[in-house]
């Protein structure tokens, strides 16, 4: 590992064997994994999207991340340095999930109060604090105690001050909760601008959307287990899952395709397999039928994560009937 | 020690802003009522009846806040999650932790003083003037602060491991026992096993002794307190809340969080 000698690590997170368990039950007795010996790298320079169901562990990994809560088993490196390295978080920024913030103080003093743990000096620490403020777009806002500021206020200031040391590394679990559109896109905006800057940046989602969008790899976890990592082009089945034709149909006809075709008043839309595209397209010219366009059907991120929660759910269901 | 500081300020910024200083107010009022009353009902004892009501206001508004914001400290961060985002930040476990205590203690101290200054000048209006021998006056709220800073500790502990209504009456239970050490050490061990004998002579050392603290007698009659007992008591609650602090950083830094 390059770190120790100074250099860039290649790998911003490593994961090993990662597990969480949490005891239950009235004497403690019980156990319920949380997280099952995940294992995951990310790599430095890169947006790494980590995707998955409510409850499937991805708060889970980054509060072990953050040493807010302890692995049963495993460990965790960041930026080549073991987690419990308190003076590695120099060089981490973190959004909480739902962040809650000292009420009493203002965006302005909020911000100020953690730069200090930064060791910036006095004009550092004000002049970054307004520059985060104008980027999250609070600067109007500065002077309101957090007390009143709204959820997606909030979210902003958790992003400001997950940001405001110029960390390598930034963390965020469920940014784009509570935001509006105009905030969604002003966090996306962020993060790209992250990643032009080298940061290395991991983000917890459950908006397939979000990490189709922004991440270099995404990683889906399910149940506790890591399920796939790779782009999000490379995760799910690139081949052709078959064809789909638009076309223009005034009047009536007996084809029989058409019984397959979804209207939508004189339009319709017709699946078919890639092999009888060409005896297809014949088929609705004969009926009288004017082609508008012929595209490929792929399988999406979000079928693929589908199906993962699908099978996660069917072997929980096999689970609990062969219990019985 | 610089984050602890960071940490510190923070809590007293909070409490001021919550309004905890507030209870300035009902203190101010106590003192002017007692010092009308005491002149109208009290011949030739009004130094030791103002005293003692004014040492008893500071020791008992200084024991609500010490308890109550004392459990809070840690158990609203937690519940709150403001903890979150700071622990993210390079601080370690204990820091935060040394630091809410001294922020507290802070808040208590400038409450405490402001109230001793309130005491003096009632003082003041009653005797028209201070002598040497009313210093004792500010020994006692000296050993009042002390005392509260034992208390912070110990609420703080608890409410590391427990809920914040079981670590007030954690806090609160082993207040009053501590009043109670040296009739615990004066048990006539002879008639006991040696087991029990043992028991409670390490119990009597293990629990606080608050009664060490209290000199409000002594003041309200203007005897002077020996500056061993000063010494004593100064030292008694460094070690006691450094043992009782490490505890509960101890138990803290393996804590998981919600």
């Amino acid at each position: 590992m390059l770190a120790n000698n100074g250099y860039m690590p290649c790998l911003a997170i490593e994961v090993e064997n990662l597990t969480k368990e949490y005891p239950f039950g009235f004497l403690h007795l019980k156990k319920k994994t949380s997280l099952e010996g995940l294992n995951m790298q990310v790599e430095t320079g890169e947006v790494f999207g980590f995707i998955g169901p409510n409850g499937a562990g991805k708060s889970t990994t980054i509060k072990l991340l953050m040493r807010l809560i302890f692995p049963t088993a495993g460990s965790a490196r960041i930026l080549g340095k073991p987690i419990s390295d308190v003076e590695m978080h120099r060089d981490i920024g973190y959004l909480p999930e739902q962040p809650y913030f000292y009420d009493h103080l203002t965006a302005a003093e909020l911000l100020d109060y953690f730069a200090r743990f930064h060791d910036l000096t006095a004009a550092d620490r004000k002049e970054r604090v307004e520059r985060m403020l104008k980027k999250v777009g609070l600067e109007t806002a500065r002077k309101i105690q957090l007390r009143k500021y709204s959820k997606g206020m909030l979210q902003r200031v958790g992003l400001a001050q997950a940001i405001l040391h110029d960390p390598k590394v930034v963390i965020l679990d469920e940014p784009m909760s509570g935001l509006d559109p105009v905030g969604r896109r002003e966090v996306r905006d962020i993060i790209l601008e992250l990643k032009r800057d080298g940061k290395t940046v991991m983000f917890s989602t459950h908006i397939l959307s979000d990490a189709e969008m922004l991440c270099d790899r995404v990683g889906v976890i399910v149940g506790g287990k890591l399920r796939g990592v790779g782009a999000p082009g490379t995760l799910v089945d690139m081949k052709t899952q078959g064809m789909e034709i638009l076309f223009e149909l005034r009047g009536t006809s007996n084809a029989p395709l058409l019984s397959k075709a979804t209207r939508t008043g004189d339009c319709y839309r017709l699946q078919v397999a890639e092999e009888e595209l060409y005896a297809a397209i014949e088929q609705l010219r004969g009926a009288g039928a004017r082609i508008l366009s012929v595209s490929q059907v792929k399988a999406t991120l979000e079928e693929f994560f589908m199906n993962l929660v699908e099978e996660d759910r069917a072997q929980a269901a096999a689970v609990e009937v062969s219990g019985k | 020690m610089r984050r602890v500081g960071v940490v510190a300020l923070n809590t007293f910024r909070e409490a001021v802003r919550d309004r905890v200083l507030y209870n300035l107010v009902f203190f101010a009022l106590l003192m002017m009522a007692a010092a009308i009353a005491v002149g109208q009902i009290s011949i030739g004892i009004e130094q030791t009846v103002i005293v003692s009501l004014g040492l008893s206001a500071i020791s008992v508004i200084g024991l609500l806040i010490s308890v109550f914001i004392g459990v809070a400290l840690v158990s609203k961060e937690m519940d709150k999650r403001t903890l979150y985002a700071l622990l993210a930040k390079p601080v370690r476990r204990w820091e935060f932790l040394l630091g809410k205590f001294a922020g507290l203690v802070l808040t208590l101290a400038v409450n405490t003083a402001a109230m001793a200054l309130g005491l003096l000048v009632v003082m003041i209006y009653m005797k028209h003037s201070l002598e040497r021998s009313d210093a004792v006056v500010l020994v006692a709220v000296y050993f009042i602060l002390l005392k509260l800073a034992l208390i912070v500790a110990l609420a703080l502990l608890f409410s590391c491991f427990t809920t914040p209504l079981l670590a007030i009456l954690f806090t609160v239970g082993l207040y009053i026992v501590g009043f109670y050490v040296q009739e615990l050490r004066d048990l006539p061990v002879e008639v006991m096993s040696p087991a029990m004998a043992a028991f409670t002579k390490w119990l009597s050392y293990l629990l606080p002794n608050f009664e060490n603290f209290n000199v409000m007698a002594m003041a309200a009659h203007g005897r002077a307190v020996p500056g061993a007992l000063i010494l004593q008591n100064t030292l008694y609650t460094v070690v006691y809340c450094t043992i009782v602090l490490t505890a509960a950083a101890s138990v803290f830094s393996r804590r998981n969080l919600k």
